[in-house]
C-alpha cells in the first residue's frame, strides 16, 4: 500500500513538471501570461509529491516490505535500522528517487521565496528546472521505478554491500546530491537568464546564494567522500582519482569557478557571458558525474546498475540537457552585452586568472576520467592512476594557489603590485623558510621531500599567512561577514594543502607479520599485538586484534582494536582499521591474515597532520556557510520586512 | 598595462581558449605517457612493456604455485591464463578472496627478469563487483571463478 502510495505520488509530481514547463514556456507568450500564476506554486506542490515518494520509499525499507523488489534485492531483516533506511539510497533507483526529490524540493524552495529577479526570468527558470527534472521523472518511472512490487514475495533480502554498511553512508550521498542537484538551479537560473536576455547583477546576487548553497554541500561530501575512503577501505590513501571521486570532484571545480565569478557578475558586473557558461557547465559536470556512476560503465563500489538500458537513457539525458543549453548559449552568448572592464593587474584579473586555472583543472580531471572509456571504445584496457592526475593537477593548481594568495589584496577595477607587495613580504618569506628548511633536512640525511609535497609546504606556509591578511586594517567587529567567510576558505585551503602535503611527504608504511606479544616499531610508535579474537556483531562475525601502542618510549598504552570483518549477507569480508589521532598525526593499523605460522599481518601507518587534510575540508566550507549566512541575513530581512508590510496592507483592507 | 578596452573580451577569450587547450594537449600527452595498459599472461610474455611501466596483469591464480616469504607478508605466485605462466610478487595483505584458481588483476610492474612486481591485488569483491577486466574472460573462466568463491 505505502509503495503504490509512493508511486502514485511519483507519477503527479511528474505530471505537476510537465504542467510546470508548460505553463511556464506560455507564461512568457502573451497569450499566455494568465498560466504564468500557476508556475510557482505548481513547483512547490511537485517538490512536496516527490519528498512523499522518498519518504514513503524510507517507509518501505525501514520495515523492510520485501515484497518491494527493491528491498528484496538491496535489503535483510536483520540489518540495523539505520542502515534499512540509509539502504533506500544505497542503490540505484532508490539514489535517482533522492536525486528527482531534492530537485523538486529545490525547485520548489527557490519558487517560494526568491522574489528578486523580474517574473519573465523567473518563469524561464523554473521551465527549465521543471525541463530537467521531465527527464529524471520520466528515468524513474519508465527505467528505474523503486516502487516495483515482486512476486512471489521472498522470505528474506539479499542484504547491503558491507562496505556501504557504515554511518558514513547515511550522510555522506544525501550530502553530495544536495551539491550536485543544487546546481540544477543555477542551471536554471543561466537557461531563464539566457531566454530573456537579462544578465546583470542582480541576475547574480540572486544566483549566488544557491551556488554558495550547493558549493558548501559539494565541499562537505567531497571531505566526507574521502575521511569515508580513507578509513573504511583500509588502503591507508585519502583520495585515490577513482572516477566516482572525480565525478564529485568536476563539479565542485567548475562550481568554485562559478561561484567567483558570480561574485565578479555581482559586484562588478563584468564576466557577464563567462558566469552563464559556467553556470551550465557546473551542472553539466554533475549529470556527467551521475551517467558515469549510475550506468555502471565504471565499475566501482558506487556504481549499482549494470543495465544498458539504463545507461543509455541517462546519456540520451544528459545530451539532451547539456547539448540543448549549450546551443542556448551560443544562440544567445552573442547578445550578452560585454560588462565593465578591468586591468589585467586588478581583483577581476586575478579572478579571472584563477577561473581558468580550475577549469584547466576540470579539463585534465575530465579527460583522465573518461579517456579509459574511449580507449576501450578502441579496443585497448587501460586505467589511469595518480601518475597522471597527480602532476597534471598541481601543474594549475600551483600557480592558481599563488595567485589564491595575492588575489584578495588587490583593488577592483585597477591595482599595482607595487601598492601590496609590502604586505606579501611575510608571506613570502616563510614560503621560502619553509622550502629552505625542508631541503635542508633532506641534505642532513633526514630522507628528502618530492617536488609536489615540498612545493605544497611552501605554498601551504605562504598561503596561511596571506589568507589572513585581507583581514588587516579592518574592523574585525564591522567586518562584513562575507568577508570572513572567504578568509576563513581560503586560510582552509592552506590548512588541507599542509595536510596532504604532509601526508605525502612524511608518512611512514610498515608491514609486517608478527606473534603475540611482539612489539614492532613504527616511527616514534611502539606496537604490541596483545591478543586476536573472534567478535560478533548483528550481521557480521570478526576476528579482532588488540593492539597495546605507545608514542616514544615512556608515552601511556593506548589499546587499538583493528578487525577483519566477515560479513554473511551478502557473503563478504572487510576490513575494519583502527585509528589513533594525536595533535601531530594520526596512527592507522590494519589486521591482516594469519601466516601459517601462526604469526598475524599487520599494516601500520604513522601519518603525520594528516587530520588537517578534512579539517581544512570542514574550514573551507565553514567560509561558505559565514558567507552564505551574510548574504541570507540581508535577504531575509528585506524577505521579513515586505511580509509585514504586506501583512499590515492586508489587515487594513478587511 | 592596459589593454585596448575595445578588444579586451576578445583578449580574455583568447587567454582562456590558449590555456584549455594546452591543458588538453597537455593532458592527451601525459595520458599516452602514464594510463596503465592491461595485459594477459600470454601478452605480456609476448610484447612485454619497458620495466618503469605501470601496467596491470590479469588471470588466473595457479593451482599449488602460491608461496608465503619466511616475512610472513611477502607472497610468490604464478598468474597463468592458459597459453603463458608469469610468477607475480607481492608484499601487502592479500584481499580475502584471493584464492589460489581463481581469478586476479594485479597492479604493478614487470620487472626485468620477467618476474612481475605487484604493489596492489584486486580479487572479485562480491557478486556485484568484479574488475572490470575479468568480465570479459571467457566463459569457462568466469565460471570457474564462480566456483571458487562462491
Amino acid at each position: 500500500m505505502i509503495a503504490e502510495l509512493g508511486l502514485a505520488a511519483l507519477w503527479l509530481a511528474a505530471a505537476l513538471a510537465a504542467l510546470q514547463l508548460v505553463a511556464g514556456a506560455l507564461g512568457l507568450t502573451a497569450r499566455g501570461a494568465a498560466l504564468g500564476g500557476a508556475v510557482r506554486p505548481v513547483a512547490a506542490v511537485q517538490g512536496l509529491l516527490a519528498l512523499v515518494a522518498f519518504l514513503c520509499l524510507i517507509q518501505v525499507f525501514a520495515v523492510t516490505d520485501l515484497s518491494v523488489k527493491l528491498v528484496a534485492l538491496n535489503s535483510h531483516s536483520m540489518k540495523p535500522l539505520v542502515f534499512k533506511i540509509a539502504g533506500a539510497w544505497g542503490n540505484h533507483e532508490g539514489s535517482m528517487l533522492l536525486w528527482v526529490t531534492v530537485m523538486g524540493m529545490a525547485g520548489g524552495f527557490v519558487a517560494l521565496i526568491e522574489k528578486r529577479l523580474p517574473e519573465p526570468t523567473m518563469l524561464a527558470t523554473l521551465a527549465g528546472q521543471a525541463f530537467v527534472s521531465l527527464g529524471f521523472y520520466a528515468f524513474l518511472l519508465i527505467a528505474s521505478n523503486p516502487f516495483e512490487r515482486l512476486s512471489p514475495v521472498p522470505a528474506e533480502g539479499n542484504g547491503l554491500n558491507p562496505l556501504l554498511q557504515d554511518l558514513g553512508l547515511a550522510f555522506h550521498p544525501p550530502t553530495l546530491y544536495l551539491g550536485y542537484v543544487g546546481l540544477s538551479i543555477a542551471f536554471s537560473f543561466a537557461i531563464g537568464a539566457l531566454v530573456t536576455r537579462e544578465v546583470g547583477p542582480a541576475f547574480a546576487r540572486a544566483m549566488r546564494p544557491w551556488v554558495l548553497g550547493a558549493w558548501i554541500f559539494l565541499t562537505v561530501g567531497i571531505t566526507a567522500g574521502s575521511y569515508w575512503a580513507y578509513y573504511e577501505l583500509g588502503w591507508g590513501g585519502w583520495w585515490f582519482w577513482d572516477p566516482v571521486e572525480n565525478a564529485s570532484l568536476m563539479p565542485w571545480l567548475a562550481a568554485t569557478a562559478l561561484l567567483h565569478s558570480a561574485s565578479v557578475l555581482a559586484s562588478r558586473n563584468a564576466l557577464r557571458a563567462w558566469t552563464m557558461m559556467l553556470g551550465v557547465v557546473a551542472f553539466s559536470m554533475s549529470m556527467i558525474g551521475t551517467f558515469l556512476v549510475r550506468s555502471g560503465i565504471l565499475t566501482s563500489v558506487h556504481a549499482f546498475a549494470v543495465d544498458p538500458e539504463r545507461g543509455t537513457f541517462i546519456l540520451a539525458l544528459l545530451a539532451i540537457n547539456i547539448g540543448g543549453a549549450l546551443t542556448l548559449f551560443a544562440l544567445r552568448a552573442s547578445t550578452v552585452t560585454e560588462g565593465e572592464r578591468f586591468a589585467l593587474v586588478s581583483r577581476e584579473g586575478a579572478l579571472v586568472f584563477n577561473n581558468v586555472m580550475l577549469s584547466a583543472i576540470l579539463g585534465i580531471v575530465l579527460f583522465g576520467t573518461l579517456y579509459p572509456l574511449v580507449a576501450e571504445a578502441m579496443g585497448a584496457k587501460v586505467s589511469v592512476g595518480p601518475p597522471y592526475f597527480n602532476p597534471m593537477s598541481a601543474l594549475f593548481a600551483l600557480p592558481m594557489l599563488v595567485v589564491l594568495a595575492i588575489g584578495p589584496l588587490l583593488r577592483w577595477r585597477r591595482d599595482k603590485f607595487a601598492r601590496i607587495g609590502k604586505a606579501l613580504v611575510i608571506p613570502a618569506m616563510l614560503a621560502a623558510a619553509a622550502g629552505i628548511g625542508l631541503v635542508a633536512m633532506g641534505g642532513a640525511g633526514m630522507g628528502g621531500v618530492a617536488l609536489l609535497p615540498l612545493l605544497g609546504l611552501m605554498l601551504a606556509a605562504g598561503l596561511a599567512w596571506a589568507s589572513v591578511l585581507p583581514l588587516r586594517d579592518r574592523n574585525l567587529r564591522r567586518t562584513p561577514l562575507p568577508v570572513w567567510g572567504m578568509v576563513t576558505a581560503h586560510f582552509g585551503i592552506a590548512v588541507a594543502l599542509f595536510g596532504m602535503s604532509c601526508e605525502s611527504a612524511f608518512s611512514i608504511e610498515k608491514l609486517v607479520a608478527v606473534r603475540i606479544g611482539e612489539v614492532t616499531e613504527i616511527g616514534p610508535w611502539g606496537v604490541k599485538l596483545d591478543t586476536v579474537e573472534p567478535v560478533a556483531g548483528p550481521n557480521w562475525t570478526a576476528l579482532e586484534a588488540r593492539l597495546l601502542v605507545r608514542y616514544g618510549v615512556d608515552g601511556k598504552a593506548v589499546r587499538m582494536l583493528p578487525q577483519s570483518r566477515s560479513f554473511w549477507t551478502p557473503p563478504q569480508q572487510t576490513s575494519e582499521s583502527a585509528l589513533l589521532t594525536r595533535w601531530n598525526g594520526q596512527l592507522y593499523t590494519v589486521l591482516g591474515g594469519e601466516a601459517d605460522d601462526g604469526r598475524w599481518q599487520l599494516r601500520l601507518w604513522w601519518k603525520p597532520f594528516v587530520p588537517l587534510i578534512w579539517i581544512g575540508g570542514l574550514l573551507v566550507a565553514l567560509g561558505g556557510v559565514l558567507a552564505l549566512a551574510g548574504r541570507v541575513a540581508a535577504d531575509v530581512r528585506r524577505i521579513v520586512a515586505r511580509d509585514k508590510i504586506a501583512y499590515r496592507r492586508e489587515r487594513q483592507g478587511r | 598595462m592596459a589593454i585596448k578596452a575595445k578588444h579586451q573580451r576578445l583578449v580574455l577569450l583568447v587567454i582562456a581558449l590558449v590555456v584549455l587547450v594546452a591543458a588538453g594537449l597537455l593532458a592527451a600527452w601525459a595520458l599516452r605517457n602514464q594510463a596503465s595498459y592491461f595485459y594477459v599472461p600470454s601478452e605480456i610474455v609476448a610484447n612485454p612493456p619497458r620495466p618503469d611501466r605501470a601496467v596491470r596483469l590479469g588471470g588466473m591464480v595457479e593451482k599449488g604455485s602460491l608461496k608465503t616469504e619466511p616475512d610472513g607478508v611477502t607472497i610468490a605466485f604464478v598468474v597463468q591464463d592458459g597459453k603463458a605462466r608469469v610468477p607475480v610478487m607481492f608484499r601487502g595483505i592479500v584481499p580475502s578472496l584471493f584464492v589460489e584458481g581463481s581469478g586476479v588483476v594485479a597492479e604493478g610492474r614487470l620487472g626485468a627478469d620477467g618476474t612481475f612486481v605487484a604493489d596492489n591485488l584486486l580479487a572479485k569483491h562480491d557478486e556485484n563487483y568484479v574488475p572490470r577486466e575479468m568480465r570479459d574472460m571467457t566463459s569457462q573462466q568466469a565460471r570457474q571463478v564462480v566456483a571458487e568463491t562462491k
